[in-house]
């Protein structure tokens, strides 16, 4: 059982994440940057995060929701928040993919705000300019139930991975575990 | 006493207010009463003139006016803008003098000592009040007396003005002048004393021990014998200042610059009174006297100009200035208190950027879009947390759960399975999944007190249903209604 270097991914970036365990790895990267962090959704998605259930990886009172009309909106919301410093982590869900001048305009406002910004998408609708894509599945373990599998795709400045990764209550954190045999 | 220092009050009475108010606006003939509903009948509140004169009094009941008169014309009455509408013709009466003050929901009173002059003798000022009233519209009664009583009495039975000598004046007015209740002027008219006159000869001590000291302290406060004070009502603080430019602008950087003074002057009258503003209001007049508006809402009470300056770059950046500005006006249409607050070294850690953030994002998206979780008093899943605009709320802690919670709730998705015990296999979004592990059943009842479409189905089994593909599904199965459904996802 040993700590993950690649994570938690560079500070002063924005990455994208997708897979079944993407809302996870967004709690896992707040809980780890411990700051405010805003959550950007399209306010029609029938999907809420729900805060009796996440508040065992990160207090809810840290967490603020931005409802937007489209994804544009999202992005904007997202690169105002992200340029003003006030907030460590700022978690987008996009159902479009993002273009480059989008993506790069992320980039940018991440690094002159230094907080972290990541992006939840769809399977292989990653954008070029993100520095590191994510793929996080949960995986089946008959003695444990926070098994995830973490998959690094995609990265700028390293080299890619996969991790098999569990959830400790105590110290707040998914430390690597070694793969459960087949 | 000399000339120069005896008092002099003036008193104002709108007997016909509340009409004259609506008839200002609309123009219209013959006779006309407002309705207003006392005792579950719809009476006669107000009446105009030519109403009076068919026969109708206030108080009537409004099914028999109309028997009297058919052309009758009404309105229902609104006694409270009437009140505003006072509250104007005070802050309009101040030209007269400074010390005004309201008598009852259809008078003024004015003390006008030392300020007659200013236009010449009371009697020119007057007729002043007299001729601007009737241009506006109003019907009005003025008495002018050395005492606000004897004022009183004047201005409701036949006006007049009476100065030296009061119960000179009086003395022929009838007992009902001395603003007592009817009950005592009646009482009073049967002792056969009907006027001020021969109630002032009438020995004291009967009269104090049967109607009580309050008769007699009205009649000598209408003689002077008793002060009597006028309390001025104060101005409301007000949140505007504006400015008028000699050249028209049309730049945002000027404008920008136009808007930073006002608001330091703005600031400056927030601090004086220890609130903040929540809610800016800047109108930017054009030359071609079009009006724009940028509405500023902040997420916190502010009253600080550096911080809130940055926050109008985006609204006034929307303005069309046309052929250009020459007039601001900034407004704090809401303000809240801020009390003063020891300067601490203890940071806040970063909460004041954080509330400019929302304020900021708030002018893009709408500040009710915003929003934070608090914990709520609820075992269903669904309302064991309320969604709250963040502005509006301060975050809260106590996030108990006995029971491990799912991290995403969506609405319930139906799967097709049979009997109270989870299926061994079962499709859900096109996935074929296999229960590895189930843990339950969590039994949810739903609150009988609320009305909840959602819950119509009866009480739940919850179960945690891990399966072999890796999703941890949060399942449940309606006994009274056999059915299963997916609700949400665990981490």
């Amino acid at each position: 059982m040993h700590n993950l270097d690649a994570f938690p991914p560079r500070n002063t970036r924005t990455h994208e994440v997708c897979g079944a365990g993407a809302y996870v790895f967004a709690f896992a990267l707040a809980v780890r940057l411990a700051g405010p962090t805003i959550w950007v959704r399209e306010h029609w998605e029938p999907q809420l995060i729900n805060p009796t259930g996440f508040a065992g990886f990160v207090s809810p009172a840290e967490l603020a929701i931005c409802n937007t009309e489209k994804q544009t909106e999202t992005l904007a919301v997202a690169e105002e928040a992200l340029r003003s410093g006030a907030v460590s982590l700022v978690v987008m869900q996009v159902n479009k993919p993002i273009e480059l001048t989008e993506g790069r305009r992320l980039q940018l406002a991440a690094r002159d705000g230094k907080s972290t910004g990541l992006a939840i998408i769809s399977e292989g609708m990653g954008s070029n300019a993100a520095e590191t894509r994510w793929r996080c599945t949960p995986g089946f373990d008959p003695k444990d139930s926070t098994l995830q599998q973490w998959e690094l795709i995609k990265n700028k400045s390293g080299t890619l991975g996969v991790w098999h990764v569990r959830w400790d209550t105590a110290s707040r954190r998914f430390f690597v575990v070694s793969p459960t045999g087949k | 006493m000399s000339d120069g220092t005896r008092r002099r009050v003036v008193s104002l009475w709108f007997p016909r207010l509340a009409s004259d108010r609506i008839l200002r606006r609309h123009l219209i003939d013959g006779p006309f009463v407002l309705t207003l509903k006392q005792k579950n009948a719809n009476r006669i509140y107000c009446l105009n003139a030519d109403a009076s004169r068919q026969g109708l009094h206030a108080g009537m009941s409004y099914a028999d006016a109309r028997a009297f008169c058919p052309k009758l014309q009404s309105r229902m009455a609104e006694p409270e803008q009437d009140k505003r509408f006072l509250h104007i013709l005070r802050r309009w009466a101040m030209r007269y003098c400074p010390w005004v003050g309201l008598e009852g929901d259809d008078g003024l009173v004015l003390d006008i000592t030392g300020s007659a002059h200013l236009y010449g003798s009371e009697h020119a000022m007057l007729s002043d009040m007299r001729v601007r009233l009737m241009r506006a519209g109003l019907s009005v009664q003025i008495g002018c007396a050395d005492t606000r009583g004897a004022a009183w009495a004047l201005a409701h039975h036949g006006e007049g003005v009476a100065s030296g000598d009061m119960l000179a004046a009086l003395k022929t007015l009838p007992v009902a002048a001395l603003r007592i209740e009817d009950s005592v002027s009646v009482a009073l008219q049967r002792l056969g004393l009907r006027h001020i006159g021969d109630l002032a000869q009438a020995p004291r001590a009967p009269l104090s021990r049967r109607f009580g000291p309050d008769l007699l302290l009205r009649l000598d406060q209408a003689l002077g014998q008793q002060p009597e004070a006028i309390t001025p009502q104060t101005e409301p603080p007000h949140y505007a200042v504006r400015m008028t430019l000699p050249e028209p602008i049309g730049l945002l950087a000027d404008v920008m610059a136009g808007t930073e003074r006002l608001l330091v002057q703005l600031c400056k009258k927030l601090k004086a009174q220890d609130v903040g503003a929540r809610t800016l209001c800047m109108t930017l007049r054009r030359v071609d006297q079009g009006d724009q508006q940028a509405e500023l809402r902040l997420a916190r009470a502010l009253r600080d100009p550096q911080r809130i300056l940055p926050l109008f770059e985006r609204g006034l950046a929307e303005v069309e200035a046309g052929f250009g500005i020459d007039q601001l006006r900034l407004e704090a249409t809401q303000v809240e208190s801020v009390p003063v607050q020891q300067i601490s070294h203890v940071s806040d850690g970063g909460k004041d950027k954080l509330d400019d953030l929302i304020s900021r994002l708030g002018t893009r998206i709408g500040l009710e879009n915003i929003q934070r979780f608090l914990p709520a008093d609820s075992h269903i899943p669904e309302r064991s947390f309320i969604v709250a605009p963040a502005a509006y709320s301060d975050p809260a802690g106590g996030w108990v759960n006995t029971q491990p919670r799912p991290i995403c709730l969506f609405p319930p998705e139906p799967i097709a399975a049979m009997g109270a015990r989870p299926p061994a296999r079962f499709r859900w979004r096109r996935m074929s999944l296999t229960t590895g592990r189930a843990t339950g059943p969590e039994r949810i009842i739903p609150e009988w007190w609320l009305e909840d479409d959602n819950w119509r189905s009866g009480l739940r089994d919850y179960w945690r249903i891990e399966t072999m593909q890796g999703r941890r599904l949060w399942l449940f199965y309606t006994p009274q209604n056999p059915g299963w459904f997916v609700q949400g996802e665990f981490a």
